[in-house]
């Protein structure tokens, strides 16, 4: 018997970003599978943010093109709208909505997107707020949340309109070393749910115990990628493994 | 006649009063119409033309930019004399009443535009990139999103720019229409007595107090804790 490949949902093709003269991706080629983790590591500058707006259009591209389950995303007339409700998108400052509660940000989309009854929305909403673990948290506005709940009701928003991907731009960056945990234990979880997701972050540990594929960005091109195992413990190019030494240090 | 007596007679005259009051309040109630419209009209207007100029059409945001600024430079009582005594040489003739509340609105809503299109550039782009990211278009993530936070940031400047405008409405006394300041100063001249002037005083003072203390009970009500 073979074993069952799991099909790439998200591929990647000689992507370019271009400001002006600065490059910000410069060609590149990456492929995920259907509940793949996919973790992105480089220096600041080196392109990873960009892709991963990139792949939600939040960027547009120079050139390449990016498909998500088999579609090329980077027309020029596609739905945009309907292209981004399949990508879930979690940002490191969170930007949760501060003039509503949790259970308000989770549902907005829900209602004014997909067009569900407030009852609707509200039962989905409360659902993907139990997942993150903030059910009780509910009728609480971001203010009167620390930053780790906050984080969790961001990942919750972007869950609700049941995305095939997720994207998270370093989600712990912005937090307390304390409330760093809670928000990985969920992105645990959403891994052992069978979420395909790709992650920009500084979590190394979270790298090695989590990840399917480390890949090592530097000024705009995918210097290293493979298993965890290989990029953190036998990085083959120097550069990873400068980087790899400062990051620990 | 002590002093304090011709005083009281010179301001608070018991016959004159009696005689007036209903002059007072016809007029109190044109310039509380006019009010209300004036507030209605521009703020509604300086919240569309602050949307249309959020899309960034190149020529279009020039109009508003350039319509903006006139009508924050000219004094309004010019622009009501130009439309009031100037159009009817080129056929078009409006009465006071409408000259008056056209000024009135349209400076009002040039000021509510500029105060409303610095609400919305001060909601961070953080706010947009969230809400455009779960499938919301860009006029959706404006009205839900970016406009609620963006119109509680303006609610001091706003409230404080609706009153200075619309008390405005005692220009109206210029070309004729029948308001609070127009009523008062004609019973002034008949009774020659200053009596009908303190009358208004304290009906605008009626009209605009409850205003400022509105302003600033929505003000407070909306000043959610920041982060």
């Amino acid at each position: 018997m073979f074993p069952v490949q799991p099909l790439p949902i998200l591929n990647v093709e000689d992507l370019h970003l271009h400001y002006g003269d600065m490059k910000a991706l410069d060609g590149v080629t990456l492929e995920a599978k259907t509940g793949e983790l996919t973790f992105l590591i480089g220096p600041s500058g080196s392109g990873k943010s960009s892709l991963l707006r990139c792949c939600n259009r939040l960027e547009d591209p120079s050139s390449g093109r990016i498909l998500v389950d088999g579609e090329d995303i980077t027309q020029r007339n596609i739905n945009l709208n309907r292209i981004r409700r399949g990508i879930g998108m979690v940002f490191q400052s969170f930007n949760l909505y501060p003039h509503m509660t949790a259970k308000g940000n989770v549902t907005l989309a829900l209602r004014k997107v997909l067009g569900k009854s407030r009852k609707e929305a509200e039962e989905i909403g409360l659902a993907q707020l139990e997942r993150v673990g903030l059910v009780d948290r509910a009728d609480h506005y971001p203010n009167q949340l620390s930053g780790g709940q906050q984080q969790r009701v961001a990942i919750a928003r972007a869950l609700a309109l049941e995305p095939k991907i997720m994207l998270f731009d370093e989600p712990t960056s912005a937090l307390d070393p304390e409330l760093v945990g809670e928000v990985l234990k969920v992105m645990r979880q959403l891994k052992e749910d069978g979420m395909t997701m790709v992650v920009v972050s500084h979590e190394m540990r979270f790298a090695k115990s989590a990840a399917d594929h480390v890949v090592f960005m530097a000024e705009g091109k995918i210097v290293e990628a493979g298993p965890p195992a290989q990029i953190f413990d036998a990085p083959r190019a120097e550069r990873t493994r400068a980087f790899l030494q400062e990051a620990h240090h | 006649m002590t002093r304090s007596e011709r005083f009281i007679d010179t301001f608070f005259k018991y016959d004159v009063m009696q005689q007036y009051w209903p002059d007072i309040l016809k007029g109190l109630f044109v310039t509380c119409q006019i009010a209300v419209l004036v507030v209605v009209c521009g703020l509604a207007l300086g919240l569309c033309l602050a949307i249309l100029r959020s899309y960034r059409f190149r020529l279009v945001n020039l109009c508003i930019i350039v319509f903006i600024d006139l009508l924050r430079a000219l004094p309004p009582l010019v622009l009501i004399l130009i439309l009031y005594f100037g159009l009817p040489n080129v056929g078009v003739s409006l009465s006071g009443y409408v000259v008056l509340w056209l000024v009135l609105t349209l400076v009002l809503a040039a000021f509510a535009e500029e105060i409303f299109w610095a609400g919305i550039l001060s909601v961070p782009q953080g706010q947009w990139q969230a809400a455009r990211s779960t499938g919301m278009s860009y006029f959706k993530t404006l009205i839900y999103v970016v406009l609620p936070q963006a119109i509680r940031m303006t609610i001091a400047p706003l409230t404080n720019r609706t009153i200075a405008i619309t008390k405005n409405t005692a220009l109206g006394m210029v070309i004729g229409v029948g308001e609070l300041l127009n009523q008062a100063t004609t019973a002034q001249s008949f009774a020659g007595n200053a009596t009908p002037l303190m009358m208004a005083t304290i009906a605008y003072l009626i009209l605009f107090i409850p205003v400022v203390y509105a302003g600033r009970r929505i003000e407070q009500a909306y000043a959610w804790r920041k982060r």
